[in-house]
């Protein structure tokens, strides 16, 4: 008896970036396909400043989003305005497609909630990045839930990474879509390690797509270091879900090139040659040596992108780090729609502490 | 004049459940209505019947078996304005639900400032004494008190339970709404079916008293109503209080009664260890120390999980177990 389903893959650039299969119709649209090199390379860009800044003590623990790039961008060009994105913490990619700021990320990663309330009117529905493992599966469920009781033609688009398929959460959630057949899209981020633990001891399947299969639907596999076949999978499993078709599973295939957050040391449980062989398969390169071969990107273009990202990522930091701290009473203002009259000596109590402390400060 | 309640249809809590779910969808369409057996079957307890005829099969939804699930896929729908209520079928069954409550369901408006809310309400049957096999038979509600963020309503009389659980469908904020299923079927009333409205967080004063404050919620408010009969039987006169919103706790009138009476006995029948119970007396001692006549009492359940069904009673406050605690409190030197 086998456990073994076969599963498409999808791969239309090798590691080198040369083309091994037959590109869809949209592949000679060169103003896309730099674009997605350009959202790429920013991403990369504003990941490693973002590492920078948790170094130098200026932003809290922070999700390294490093060589996931392709899967986010592609995922973000693909989200109508009236769709929704619930993500997982490596999201960073596809939150900036959306329209969150990159102050906004920073905010968050840098310990204040202003920075899950975006204010580009893209993002307005979408969730807040989910810490716990999965949970946001079930969430995207209940977004697509509502979708579809209002008969609308929208999508949901869920991530998540290898590991969160192991937990009953994704499982539950499989099992709700394929049961009432949501517009509901789940993109499994398989980048090969939950934090020390690799995926080959994650699970017993061969591979995480076909969990969809036991859940009642589609599931395939795609190289997700090529960010046209993650483009050209999503735009398919999109469209059908806007279409009332039901869900599907996309399992993107790529490496979590760094650590695990900033507080996580993968050099201890990692081996080194394996991290060098992945670089070699990393997306930007892939889609760049694509791009050259093609006369559509060159080395003046290059320079000119990195220097506008630069000044774009460093604007950024300059509004994060300008925002200043929030009013004390906002930590309580959203906690309830309105605070409870009943907890009224609570707002008293923390007043008073706040009043101590300031009094405290006038002293020294 | 004729009394309209003489010619009112009697209700028991559960029917009391039946119409305010009614009204609710019927005043809201993005009421819906979403658990295991809901729909064909009107709930195992039948809280639920009619409404899958009436709203059709959108808005009164069969889920799969899976509490995880029913609590995560509310999180989701309540963020697009839906506003969920989830049934779980027995108390004892919903720590599967918990990670949503606690990490989602309670934190999304605060995670988002306000961009994002949860509008949801989760009723679930609570309590012992239905002889109910195991894990039917908890009072959790601690659990939920504890977190902020969320609301903990449980009603204690059919009319209580139709004003408060359409204020708790209204209500912008989660709201863990639990049913005590030992007073599902007993002492029917006549419920007018007017939408109206009963306020969260505040207590109901049941009965007015000068000598003794008696403070419960749920099932045991009945036990403690019995209790406060057999008192003023020996001319002992009971302030009975149900505090029907364990969080947020509405102590001002809580405060008030005792400062009156100068004396208290909590009621409650989850176990007694960081129950709402050691809350309530905290708070009062804090505020009322001195207009205390005598240590507040508690009578609750011990520290046991719900014993199978023969000798659940034990489990189970008495209005004798209450009347002893008020005798200590009443004749404390």
């Amino acid at each position: 008896m086998s456990n073994r389903i076969e599963l498409p893959y999808t791969r239309f650039l090798d590691p080198e970036g040369r083309l091994v299969g037959e590109l869809p119709a949209w592949g000679d649209d060169f103003n896309l396909l730099t674009d997605l090199y350009r959202r790429m390379v920013l991403t990369r860009l504003f990941d490693q400043k973002a590492v920078a800044l948790q170094r130098t003590g200026r932003i809290g623990t922070y999700a390294p989003t490093l060589g996931q790039e392709a899967i986010g961008v592609a995922i973000g060009s693909l989200l109508r305005d009236d769709d929704v994105l619930v993500p997982y913490y490596r999201d960073t990619a596809v939150q900036l497609m959306r329209g969150v700021r990159m102050e906004e990320i920073l905010l968050y990663w840098g310990g204040d909630e202003r920075g899950s309330d975006f204010q580009d009117p893209r993002s307005k529905e979408d969730f807040p990045i989910c810490v716990p493992i999965a949970t946001q599966s079930l969430h995207a469920c209940g977004v697509a839930t509502a979708i579809k009781i209002r008969g609308q033609h929208r999508a949901v688009v869920t991530t998540c990474g290898d590991g969160a398929t192991s937990k009953g959460d994704f499982l539950e959630a499989l099992n709700v879509a394929g049961a009432w057949q949501l517009p509901v899209v789940f993109v499994v981020n398989n980048n090969q390690w939950a934090i020390s633990v690799p995926r080959r001891i994650q699970s017993g399947a061969p591979t995480l797509a076909q969990k969809a299969i036991g859940a009642g639907f589609h599931g395939e596999q795609v190289d997700g270091n090529d960010v046209l076949a993650v483009y050209d999978r999503v735009q398919w499993a999109l469209d059908r879900a806007r279409h009332g078709k039901g869900p599907v599973l996309l399992e993107c295939i790529s490496y979590r090139l760094g650590d695990h957050t900033t507080a996580d040391d993968a050099t201890r449980y990692r081996d080194a040659d394996e991290v060098k062989a992945a670089w070699q398969e990393e997306p930007i390169k892939r889609l760049q040596a694509f791009l050259a071969a093609s006369e559509a990107w060159d080395e003046g273009r290059e320079q000119a992108l990195i220097a506008d990202c630069q000044r774009q990522v460093q604007a950024a930091v300059d509004n994060f780090e300008n925002a200043g701290t929030q009013p004390v009473e906002a930590v309580l203002d959203h906690v309830y729609a309105r605070w409870p009259a009943a907890l009224g000596d609570q707002r008293e109590m923390l007043m008073e502490r706040v009043a101590r402390r300031e009094e405290g400060r006038g002293h020294e | 004049m004729s009394n309209l309640n003489d010619t009112l249809e009697k209700r028991a809590l559960l029917e009391a459940v039946n119409l305010a779910l009614h009204r609710a969808m019927q005043e809201d369409e993005n009421v819906v209505v979403l658990g295991e057996d809901v729909g064909v079957n009107g709930g195992v307890f039948r809280a639920t019947l009619g409404l899958r005829d009436r709203f059709g099969f959108k808005r009164v939804i069969d889920t799969p078996l899976a509490e995880t699930m029913i609590a995560g896929l509310a999180v989701g729908m309540a963020a697009q304005g839906l506003k969920p209520v989830m049934e779980i079928q027995f108390l004892g069954f919903i720590y599967a639900a918990m990670e949503h409550l606690v990490s989602h369901a309670s934190r999304i408006r605060c995670r988002t400032r306000g961009r994002l809310s949860c509008p949801m309400v989760l009723r679930s049957p609570m309590g012992a004494g239905i002889r109910a096999p195991e894990h039917h038979s908890e009072s959790t509600e601690a659990l939920f008190a504890h977190i902020p963020g969320l609301r903990v309503v449980i009603p204690s009389s059919p009319a209580r339970a139709y004003g408060l659980l359409l204020s708790a469908i209204d209500d912008p904020d989660p709201v863990i709404f639990l049913e005590p299923t030992r007073l599902y079927r007993m002492n029917p009333q006549p419920i007018i079916d007017d939408g109206r409205r009963l306020p969260l967080d505040t207590c109901f004063t049941l009965r007015e008293g000068s000598d003794i404050t008696l403070i419960s919620w749920g099932a045991s408010v009945h036990e403690t109503l019995q209790a406060a009969r057999m008192l003023e039987e020996r001319g002992v006169s009971a302030e009975v209080i149900d505090v029907a919103s364990i969080k947020p706790l509405d102590l001002d009138t809580l405060e008030a009664s005792v400062r009156k009476t100068g004396r208290c006995v909590i009621v409650h029948e989850a176990p007694r260890s960081c129950g709402v119970g050691a809350e309530i007396a905290a708070s009062l001692y804090e505020r009322a120390l001195l207009d205390l006549q005598a240590p507040i009492q508690r009578v609750t359940a011990p520290d046991i999980p719900p014993p199978l069904y023969r000798l659940e009673q034990l489990y189970i406050p008495s209005p004798e177990d209450v009347l002893a605690a008020c005798e200590l409190v009443l004749n404390y030197a």
